[in-house]
């Protein structure tokens, strides 16, 4: 309990929080259009050039195991939500592919709010975890369409195109190939730019997320019980996979906890572009509410911060 | 000496756009004006929940081209994404920069 009180006030949440009550009230707030797109170049590209110069530091030995169980969490989440998605949820062929889309990928702002989440609470984390979110991101996405079985004609490319050359996956990778050659000398001259505000930006990131995501939460009630109840189910189930098998492949406590709230969490800006380019008899109504109306804010304010004492419990399971 | 020649203009969630934009050219239109716009129609909801706005193209054509490039939106987009189209009748003057030679 008191972790979940310690992780709800944080600057990062609160700020989400702070997003939703601008929305609620009706403030006349507005992040530009222009300013959005800036800032998540920004996080993206430092979460990239961060995760570049982690790996030179990381030995390949102990890297092998994590990224082998992210890709294997990456191409197996998918059906599991895609069951889950239509036998509990009740959602039909398209649609439950669509959302499963989503779920088999991963959301960036989670990963950084699990990080920041498993500082407060203590945790050291492994530095190489940026890696692992782009493993994450791509696989996901693209079973999930397989499940749909009938994609639009082309739509698998155009999809495939989308997702890899679509700005999160091109920074992620780029800036690690950067920070990579570069190493932790030469990435100290730009660290006072990518580093230290990194924190600061990530705030207003989530303060803009977290209006976006009142509008989602308004559309729940359309959605109904059943979604919402799968929306809550999919983040822990998934992310109590990922923890133990981030613990199992030697990960830190902390580094298994993050890398259960990616597992848990549903991408919102790869997955929804590719979604609607290869599947678009989806109904983005269904699967943009579950993401970021039900999935972020659950995984934000609960899904975290269980995960991190998951962890913590789990831990002495595996010496 | 002004012609007479038919105005193509679609409005369109931006996502599309350069499939848009490509199946105009493939109809051999010699240019086309692409601006940024906002509004709402019968599917307020965008999948790029981030990129609110959407897209207007404009290019101008002979009238059997405008009606090839309705036909294959009509055929290919209307159905499933956030696309209006309309013709308009304009004049112009130098018409055979509008109009390639086939």
């Amino acid at each position: 309990m008191e972790l979940l009180v310690q992780n709800l006030v944080s600057p990062v949440v609160l700020a989400f929080v702070l997003g939703l009550l601008a929305r609620w009230v009706k403030s006349d707030l507005e992040i530009p259009d222009a300013l959005y797109q800036g800032l998540s170049i920004y996080l993206l590209f430092a979460i990239g050039l961060k995760g570049g110069v982690a790996l030179t530091e990381t030995p390949i030995s102990q890297l092998i195991a994590p990224c082998a169980v992210t890709l294997l969490l990456g191409l197996l989440t998918p059906f599991s939500a895609y069951l889950i998605l239509t036998r509990l949820g009740k959602l039909g062929r398209i649609n439950g592919a669509a959302a499963a889309a989503h779920y088999g990928s991963v959301s960036a702002v989670t990963f950084l709010a699990a990080i920041d989440a498993a500082e407060i609470a203590g945790r050291d984390t492994d530095d190489f975890l940026p890696a692992l979110v782009a493993i994450l991101e791509v696989p996901g996405i693209l079973v999930g369409l397989l499940l749909a079985r009938k994609t639009r004609r082309g739509g698998l490319q155009a999809a495939v195109h989308e997702i890899v050359t679509g700005k999160s996956i091109f920074l992620l990778v780029g800036g690690m190939a950067i920070g990579a050659l570069c190493g932790a000398e030469k990435f100290a001259s730009v660290s006072p730019f990518f580093v230290d505000p990194f924190k600061g930006v990530l705030c207003l990131f989530l303060l803009e997320l977290g209006m976006v995501a009142a509008g989602r939460i308004q559309d729940v009630r359309r959605a109904g019980w059943r979604l919402v109840f799968v929306g809550c189910l999919l983040p822990l189930l998934h992310g109590m996979a990922g923890t133990m098998a981030g613990l199992a492949a030697g990960m830190t406590t902390g580094g298994a906890a993050v890398l259960g709230a990616m597992t848990g969490s549903a991408s919102y800006i790869a997955a929804p572009a590719a979604v609607r380019i290869a599947l678009p008899k989806a109904s983005p109504g269904i699967y943009l509410t579950l993401s970021l109306g039900i999935t972020f804010p659950f995984n934000i304010g609960i899904g975290i911060p269980l995960l991190i004492a998951f962890a913590g419990f789990c831990e002495k399971l595996f010496p | 000496m002004k012609t007479l020649l038919t105005q193509v203009t679609i409005v369109s969630e931006s996502l599309i756009k350069d499939e848009l934009l490509s199946v105009v050219r493939r109809h051999g239109a010699s240019g086309y004006t692409l601006s940024r716009v906002e509004g709402e129609g019968s599917r307020s909801t965008r999948a790029h929940e981030i990129e609110r706005h959407n897209v207007r193209i404009e290019t101008i054509v002979s009238p059997q081209t405008a009606d090839a490039i309705l036909g294959e939106l009509a055929e290919r987009y209307f159905e499933d994404f956030a696309v209006i189209a309309w013709l308009t009748e304009v004049n112009v003057l130098r018409g055979e920069k509008f109009v390639s030679e086939e």
